[in-house]
């Protein structure tokens, strides 16, 4: 049977390898065709926050940039404006996101070269980053994201989201990394309770979710930013915004000594 | 050849000073039930709407039943991604076939040529239990079942997903009346088979937590598909 454990014993010495040509001495015998895929996400980005509402969609994020446990980037910006009708954000590793926005803005270019009056739309970058993802992982060569795509088509505000897998949804909630855990179940209280919600208020429960999330999640940093697109009012960024922070309560948290 | 075990030491991870390494897996599981039973001239289909990974829910109305013609509906349970990606390249192969034939594929065609693509991707498969239902050429309800390399099975009633192995004895006893010594030799009626899916649903929902929030029903008649929604516990 064959054991893995056991090294075969050499056919020869100094002769050719089974399956390759020769080996000449000090030189590097075996494959050389092999390929280091990235396994692992190296500057990461943590949560998004993206809600839709009556008539339109916002996504936050804040814009800490983490070496690991090391808060080392302060200033990552990962929401954007992709063009009139498409805002999008990302988690997980700022490199992979920005090879992302720079495909992404290519092809915004050659839109524009067309010059044909048509624009891309939400659902159609969707798609199409579903694909991205989903072939990346195919390859065994992941990019590392969650990516979460917002803005208005036919009239109708659009939220949806991919991961690295490929796997992609829409929904009228859609937080990742930790914000799934903690934002989505405040998120979902609130829309069951008001269904129809208003820009400001919408905007009012982002920026409450984000605080919580500064609160709970150890990766997080105050200094956010908030994309927004409205069928009447257009697209803007804002930001970067400050989470209101109130510790008053903190003294009275003990016992984890 | 000596078979020891020189130089190999066992790995403990919590004692180890090598960098963490995260690894990747292409594969997820997320959930999901479809349950189908075919009758003399029809053919019901349902599937639960929560789509998870884990212990968390990504989303609670995701619909599971893909329509591939009017006589055709899959029902695809397990790694979404994979889900997606399959639908969208036999979405196009029927839209092939059509504009290639000038007639819409049956759904015993379609029910081999899923197999073939399954296997077609035998040593990277998509990670999917896949249910096809529909009418077969004379008009009568059909169930086709797969597993994830593209071993096909046609069977009259079939769950499969997360909560397959849960439902199916309770179908062999509702559907196939299977170890009675006295049957009654009453037809299976729609009205009977779709309520025999909500049931059997809602047992799903109970214990298995990868499904539940609600049930898509497609019924399937020479008339066209019918649909109905069902809600479940969202817990």
């Amino acid at each position: 049977m064959f054991d893995p454990t056991s090294n075969p014993p050499p056919f020869w010495q100094n002769g050719p390898a089974p399956g390759a040509f020769y080996n000449f001495p000090n030189t590097k015998s075996g494959p050389s065709d092999e390929f280091q895929h990235s396994q692992a996400p190296i500057t990461t980005a943590t949560s998004i926050v993206a809600i839709k509402y009556a008539t339109g969609v916002i996504i936050a994020g804040d814009l800490l940039g983490s070496y690991g446990s090391l808060a080392r980037y302060r200033n990552c910006p990962r929401v954007l404006q992709v063009n009139e009708n498409i805002i999008l954000g990302a988690g997980g590793d700022y490199g992979d996101f920005q090879y992302i926005k720079n495909f992404i803005e290519q092809k915004i270019v050659q839109e524009e070269c067309l010059d044909d009056g048509f624009k891309l739309k939400p659902k159609s970058l969707y798609c199409w980053l579903t694909r991205v993802m989903y072939s990346c992982r195919s390859k065994f060569d992941p990019l590392w994201n969650n990516l979460v795509i917002g803005g208005i088509q036919d009239g109708e505000p659009f939220l949806g989201t991919v991961d690295k897998l490929g796997t992609a949804f829409t929904d009228k909630i859609i937080c990742t990394g930790y914000g799934a855990h903690i934002a989505v179940p405040l998120l979902r209280e609130a829309m069951e309770k008001n269904p129809n919600m208003s820009k400001d208020e919408a905007k009012a429960l982002v920026e409450k979710s984000m605080e919580v999330l500064f609160y709970r999640d150890a990766r997080s940093f105050p200094k956010y930013q908030v994309a927004i697109i409205d069928q009447n009012e257009g697209s803007v960024i804002e930001g970067p915004l400050v989470v209101k922070q109130n510790w008053s309560l903190a003294h009275m948290i003990s016992g984890y000594n | 050849m000596s078979l020891s075990m020189e130089g190999i030491r066992p790995h403990y991870p919590d004692y180890s000073n090598a960098p963490m390494q995260r690894h990747f897996s292409p594969y997820a599981d997320n959930g999901g039930s479809v349950v189908a039973i075919a009758g003399d001239d029809f053919v019901v289909i349902g599937a639960d709407t929560r789509l998870s990974a884990g212990f968390s829910i990504y989303t609670r109305d995701q619909n599971k039943l893909f329509p591939l013609s009017k006589t055709t509906v899959l029902g695809c349970a397990g790694c979404w991604c994979d889900t997606l990606t399959l639908t969208r390249i036999l979405t196009s192969r029927m839209q092939m076939y059509q504009q290639e034939h000038n007639k819409t594929m049956s759904t015993v065609a379609c029910a081999q040529m899923l197999s073939t693509m399954l296997y077609y991707k035998r040593f990277f498969p998509y990670y999917i239990s896949n249910v096809l239902v529909g009418l077969d050429n004379e008009g009568k309800g059909c169930v086709y079942s797969y597993d994830p390399i593209g071993h096909c099975e046609k069977a009259t009633y079939k769950a499969g997903g997360s909560a397959g192995a849960l439902l199916q004895p309770l179908l062999d006893n509702q559907i196939g009346l299977k170890n009675m010594e006295i049957i009654g030799d009453s037809k299976l009626t729609i009205e009977k088979a779709t309520n025999i899916i909500k049931d059997v649903f809602i047992s799903a929902a109970e214990r298995d937590i990868y499904t539940g929030d609600s049930v898509i029903i497609n019924i399937i008649t020479k008339e066209g598909i019918k649909d109905d929604k069902f809600e479940l516990r969202k817990d």
